[in-house]
Order: structure tokens, then sequence, then C-alpha cells
């Protein structure tokens, strides 16, 4: 089974390098770009039945950083 | 005093908090992350500069689950001291024994140049050496540097006199220009700035001195 951990920075957290990004696509000369928020994506490619909330645990104890981060797990 | 400097792969400031440790008295031993035990016996653990694992997945982040770590949380849970510079800092953020996180630097690039610091407090064996007043010069080499804490965190930091050094002029965009922070039972310092760099006037500030040197003395053998 795959899932799919989406890491964020928690809206809040200031995020220098989505202001970055925004940045440069102005210079690029794409107008209207209101936000750039950039996070991660971690695939990770699992034993079949293993239970959610052991992926959660993952994510808790290494993937997200809860200080700074949020993250969103889909499972295919 | 009995110190064990962590060894990563990827730590690259680790023969200068050596020899800072000796040369202000310190009997030093070095260990690798790896191993699952301490050296019997230590007062102090001192996680070193540099880019453990490569920085990959955050700063710190693997390093906080390699079984030394463990070894060091336990240590911490036992009073011992604990000294976290640079790398060592986002280390000890990850592992949860100094609040906050280290995010990347406000102005987006590496910053390495030396910096003026603010002592805010003297209520630590890290620095108890300074005297109130004047700022100590203490170079910063960085990435991710840019410290962020919650609003709790930061009113707790705030409140309990956690706050051990601010930067005089933030170079980072570092939250309330906090550069090294104490944990609340005040024996684990971390802090961006490498005082291991400032030991002598020949290297372009001694003023790393009074922290190695007061560390030594409040943790002297009886």
């Amino acid at each position: 089974m795959k899932a799919t951990v989406t890491v964020m920075l928690k809206n809040g957290v200031l995020d220098p390098q989505g202001e970055a990004v925004k940045s440069a696509l102005g210079g690029l000369g794409f107008y209207g770009v209101n936000s750039v928020r950039q996070g991660k994506v971690i695939e990770l490619d699992l034993a079949e039945g293993t239970d959610p909330a052991v992926i959660d645990e993952m994510c808790n104890r290494l993937l997200v950083n809860a200080v700074i981060e949020s993250y969103q797990l889909d499972i295919a | 005093m009995r110190a064990a400097v962590v060894v990563f792969p990827g730590s690259n400031c680790d023969r200068d908090m050596v020899e800072a440790l000796r040369q202000s008295g310190a009997d030093v031993a070095k260990v690798w992350h790896k191993d699952a035990e301490l050296p019997t016996g230590l007062d102090l653990v001192a996680i070193p500069g540099g880019f453990s694992f490569g920085d990959y997945l955050r700063c710190g982040a693997i390093a906080a689950q390699s079984p030394i770590c463990r070894a060091v949380v336990d240590h911490a849970n036992r009073g011992g001291y604990v000294l976290g510079v640079c790398n060592g800092f986002q280390v000890l953020s990850e592992t949860g024994l100094v609040a906050g996180a280290l995010m990347r630097n406000s102005g987006l690039k590496f910053v390495c140049k030396t910096v003026g610091l603010t002592v805010e407090t003297q209520d630590s064996a890290f620095t108890a050496g300074y005297s109130q007043g004047p700022e100590i010069q203490v170079p910063i080499a960085h990435h991710d540097g840019n410290y962020y804490a919650t609003d709790d965190e930061l009113r707790a930091l705030e409140d309990e006199d956690r706050v051990a050094f601010r930067y005089s002029d933030n170079p980072n965009g570092s939250m309330s220009s906090i550069a090294g922070v104490l944990s609340a039972n005040r024996r684990v310092l971390g802090m961006m700035p490498h005082p291991e760099r400032a030991m002598d006037a020949q290297m372009g500030s001694a003023d790393g001195q009074a922290l190695f040197r007061a560390l030594v003395e409040q943790t002297a053998q009886p």
C-alpha cells in the first residue's frame, strides 16, 4: 500500500522560501499571485494492511515537526 | 569536569568543541552516534555544529533519532548538562530538550560572520561567567537559524528568564532576536552562535572562553 504525507508549514508560520518563489514569479511577469506556500511530499511504500495509526506515529515521531509543520495523510 | 562530544556523520565542529573544552580544563571524550551509551560519570554532553545526515528531512531531525541521542535525553533527564551549538541546537530542538524550532533564515542566505550578542541571563552554568552589559562577539555560520517558538513557548521562555543570548542585530529573522535558549531546569543550552570559534584573540574574539570556563568551574568535582 502507498501512503502520501503532505507536510506544510502551519498557517501563521512565515515561509521565507514561499515568499522568495512568489517574488520570483512576479519577476517573470506572472501577476496576481497572492501568496506561495512551499511544503514537501513524502511517499511511503508500506506493507499491506499497515495500521493508519502507525503511519500517524511515523509522522509525529520523525516526518513532521509539530512545532512548525502540519501534515495531511492520504492512503491509496 | 568530564565531557563528551557527540559525532554524527556530517559533524564538522567536533574538533573545535573538544579543543575549547580541553583548553578550559575539561576531560573530553568523543562519542559516535551509533553508540547507545555515554561514558559513565559525565557532567556535560556537547553536540557540535555541522550538517548531521546532510540536513536531510529537517536539520537535526535524523540525528535526534540516533541511538546516542536517546542516551543524551536520559542524561538531561537525570539533570546532566547539555550544550548544543548550531546544528547541535537544531538537534536539541528536534529532541524536545529545548523549546522551539530552527527554520530557514528569513533572508534565505547562509550567513557566516561574527555578530554581537547580549547575554540575557547570568542564571545558568553556561552564562554565569559573563557580566551584564557589554555585548560579546561570537561567529555564526548557518542557513537555518531562524528561531521559531509558539506563543506559549515564547511566553514561558521570557517569563522564566530562559533566553540566554539575543542578537544585537537580528541576522536571520529569529523571533525576539533569540540566539540561544535554556531548558526549564537551566542545564540544557541550545545556541546558534559558535562560542568554540571565539576562544582566542587570534580567532577574532575570545568571548567564548567565559562560557566554557564557567561551565567547567560550576561542574568541578568537589
